[in-house]
């Protein structure tokens, strides 16, 4: 409480000392990076030493940022560069991956669609109202993670890599070393399984929003 | 007909390119008479909106916490 205090001063000598020694804030940071390092390298070693280089990096230079919103804003551009050059480097170890998981995937829709492609009664999207202001809320945050957490390893790396690192499609192609028409066979999965998770797990709970 | 499966595969790649006029047409067909398709067609962007969220989210809440 008193670290969230000093660092609302607009003294930028007053936030720096208040940024590195609030380590609730640093510890926080750091479990949020290590989590969605997790995610895209599937490796917990790989993920450890690539928060820690980026986190390493962005403190050296603290005393540049006026609060910890900007502070946690470039960490995290620090962190998506590191995993996108790692992912580069490890491009054929991700593409054996892939081809594993190609066909533990083929029957997930047969739980959703019936045979000739139609939702199955109870898997219908349901109206989710208005989503945004889901985005206010800390649980909803929670379930978000939650769900990410769900997905195959390779489906969740691929639509980080599309939506959260922001890399183009061609990017994603040859980094991963999948076709253009994988890539969105992966990617529609992932919006499939996330969509489900979400609407089951926060959007039907109506009390809530 | 558009089937749901192929009516969401093409929402999804929405997502990554534009459609054809006739992708659209067909696609437009489907989710007038589809309202699950229809309800995943808007959910498919805010996927995409939470993602991007995600760690200026985290923020926000956290501060919410502070304040509070």
């Amino acid at each position: 409480m008193t670290n969230t205090l000093s660092s609302a001063s607009p003294q930028s000598a007053g936030s720096d000392v208040s940024i590195l020694s609030d380590t609730a804030f640093l510890t926080d940071l750091r479990r949020q990076m290590v989590k969605f390092a997790t995610l895209q390298l599937s490796n917990s070693q790989h993920a450890e030493d690539a928060v820690q280089e980026a986190l390493m990096g962005a403190l050296k230079n603290a005393k540049s940022f006026g609060g910890r919103a900007a502070l946690k804003t470039w960490v995290f551009a620090i962190l998506k560069n590191k995993i996108a050059d790692f992912l580069r480097q490890k491009k054929r170890m991700l593409e054996a991956n892939s081809l594993l998981h190609e066909n533990e995937e083929a029957e997930d829709f047969s739980e959703l669609f019936d045979h000739s492609g139609f939702w199955q009664g109870d898997e219908k999207p349901a109206t989710w109202g208005n989503p945004q202001s889901a985005l206010h809320q800390n649980q909803f945050w929670k379930v978000f993670e939650l769900c990410l957490e769900t997905l195959p390893g390779n489906q969740a790396r691929v639509f980080m890599m599309k939506e959260f690192v922001e890399l183009e499609t061609a990017e994603i192609c040859s980094t991963v070393g999948i076709t253009t028409s994988n890539l969105n066979v992966m990617l529609h999965r992932s919006r499939l399984r996330l969509r489900e998770c979400l609407e089951n797990t926060w959007f039907l709970k109506g009390e809530r929003a | 007909m558009m089937n749901c499966h192929q009516a969401t595969r093409l929402i999804s790649e929405s997502q990554e390119r534009d459609l054809s006029l006739a992708e659209k047409l067909r696609l437009k067909m489907h989710v007038m008479m589809c309202s699950g398709c229809k309800n995943f067609s808007l959910q498919i962007p805010f996927l995409s909106q939470a993602m991007k969220a995600y760690a200026q989210g985290s923020d926000e809440a956290s501060e919410d916490k502070a304040k509070n």
